[in-house]
């Protein structure tokens, strides 16, 4: 396949007046890993939206593997924000995977032989087989977690999206979910869209970094955009970045609007 | 109080009786079945009350329509079915749901009073409303409510995996391409109608005693989809009939049996999953260390 996993082409949205971020134009290769940065209400989000089908743009073009964003395309993965999932909902850990591979069917609920074999390989990939068969609800964060980068992976993805997948988990499940996404997606080939508070627990894997701030962006390695004269230019105010011990700190004079570690 | 029902029991000639209320027993169980599978999604997504307060505007449109000399059922099928469909409407615009319901529900429930005041028939029908008649609905309405009830049924299966996605992840079922939100709307409607159907049994006041606590039973003690939704409509199923059954013996009427009954099959099942969950954990810990 030649044609890129994702393209934007002059892409903006605007809610009313006020443009979130206009005019982004990139493309990223398959096994390519992007992650998306910014404070919270600059636009990552409703980027992510839009690379979903969920958000239209106002103009401007964006393309999955050389076709036009589809609203639940199998080519897309998608692993949401963590919430601890209901103590009684009825579901085992293999019926949540399931639900990522069939949910969308409707019609008589039977799980055919294919799909549960597609759902043990599933389970496996995650490493959830101990528990494939405990309740959802009875399971910790990072492994409830796991199962949703299951969900996200049953269709295959070329582009898989990550909406702070790590948010609320401990530093060891942070490094697992990471690793995991590493080995299962950007090694079979695929590209991760990895929208992040934190640059750090994700770092050593970024190819490439697209930061929103103000209305604006900036998109490049992350030696090229994560730059006290490049943040500072951005969110129109001071901001000085500080390399320790190869993680990065982000400090804005103003601190609001910029991200704190 | 104990010995006025007690002295109110006679077993004599009871399966000619029973055969009187055969029928019954039959609408019974099936809108058990019915409020078995619907009962999982309630909980699921916490709509309890929300089913509360269906069932009084519920009952407010059966008095209108029993004021103004139409069919009962038809009544309450309306009022439950615009109330679900309106909460339901609301829900997706700012997902604040139990403040309209508790907005309606005592709306609703005046409006019935009004409407009951004013009707001059019978009052053995206007009691029935609050609390449950299925003795007397007769037999176009006992096929009107097993149809209802197995067409609700049968659609709740067929959208269960999308429905069931939606409600434990919108956000991702969503992103799949699920209509979550028109899925909404479709299961307020179905809820509507489960409402207006179950009135008809135990009245606009218990209703949750076969919509809501069934299920909630099985979600104590079971995490199978298919053991939660057998063991929901196998209790919902036991505490209609056998309410029923007991109650036909005497001159108490039948909701009470029912809703201590699915209170008991409640608390019994809230005790055997609290053993259970202790063990799942103890045993966690064990394969940790």
């Amino acid at each position: 396949m030649t044609e890129p996993a994702l393209r934007l082409d002059a892409a903006t949205v605007r809610f009313g007046a006020r443009t979130l971020w206009s005019d982004v134009n990139f493309s990223l290769e398959r096994g390519e890993f992007l992650a998306v940065l910014g404070p919270n209400g600059a636009g990552k989000s409703t980027f992510l939206k839009v690379l979903l089908g969920l958000q239209r743009l106002n103009s401007g073009n964006a393309e999955v593997l050389g076709k036009p964003v589809r609203r639940g395309s199998h080519q897309v993965g998608y692993i949401p924000q963590h919430h601890q999932l209901e103590l009684e909902t009825p579901l085992r850990a293999r019926d949540l995977v399931a639900l990522g591979l069939e949910g969308h069917k409707y019609g008589l609920p039977w799980v055919t032989r294919r799909a549960r074999s597609r759902i043990d390989e599933l389970i496996e990939q995650v490493g959830a087989t101990d528990y494939a068969q405990r309740p959802v609800g009875l399971l910790s964060g990072g492994e409830q977690q796991r199962l949703r980068a299951a969900q996200a992976l049953a269709g295959n993805p070329g582009l898989l999206l990550c909406d702070e997948p790590l948010h609320s988990l401990d530093l060891n499940h942070q490094r697992a979910i990471t690793e995991l996404i590493r080995s299962q997606a950007v090694d079979r080939g695929a590209a991760v869209v990895f929208v992040t508070h934190e640059i750090n627990p994700v770092i050593e894997h970024v190819d490439r970094v697209l930061y929103f701030a103000r209305g604006d962006h900036r998109m490049g390695t992350v030696q090229e955009v994560m730059r006290s004269d490049v943040l500072s230019e951005l969110y129109q105010s001071p901001v000085e970045v500080i390399e320790h011990k190869g993680r990065l700190v982000v400090m804005g004079e103003h601190s609001e609007g910029v991200h704190h570690d | 109080m104990i010995e006025r029902i007690a002295s109110s029991f006679s077993t004599d000639n009871y399966w000619e009786l029973f055969a009187l209320v055969q029928n019954s027993v039959l609408t019974a169980a099936v809108l058990g079945l019915m409020g078995g599978i619907i009962g999982v999604f309630i909980n699921l997504r916490r709509a309890g009350l929300v089913v509360h307060g269906i069932a009084e505007i519920s009952f407010a449109g059966a008095a209108l329509f029993l004021l103004m000399g139409l069919d009962v059922v038809l009544g309450s099928t309306l009022g439950a079915v615009a109330a679900a469909a309106l909460i339901g409407v609301l829900s997706i615009r700012d997902r604040e749901v139990s403040a309209v319901t508790a907005v309606l529900m005592p709306f609703g429930m005046g409006l019935g009073i009004l409407f009951l005041y004013l009707y001059q028939g019978r009052t053995a029908n206007q009691f029935g409303l609050l609390t449950g008649q299925i003795v007397g609905v007769d037999d176009i309405q006992t096929r009107t409510l097993i149809s209802v009830a197995v067409l609700i049924s049968v659609i709740l299966i067929l959208i269960w995996r999308p429905l069931m996605f939606s409600s434990v992840d919108p956000q991702l079922a969503a992103a799949r391409g699920v209509h979550v939100n028109i899925l909404t709307i479709v299961f307020m409607v179905l809820l509507g109608g489960a409402v207006a159907m179950s009135v008809q049994v135990v009245g606009a006041l218990l209703v949750l005693a076969l919509l809501v606590v069934p299920s909630a039973a099985a979600l104590k003690v079971a995490r199978r989809p298919l053991i939660v939704v057998l063991l929901s409509c196998g209790f919902a199923l036991f505490s209609a009939v056998a309410g029923i059954m007991i109650a036909i013996m005497g001159t108490v009427p039948i909701s009470p049996y029912i809703t201590t009954i699915s209170f008991l099959i409640y608390v019994v099942c809230l005790l055997v999953g609290r053993r259970q969950r202790a063990r799942i954990s103890s045993e966690a810990a064990a394969a940790m260390s």
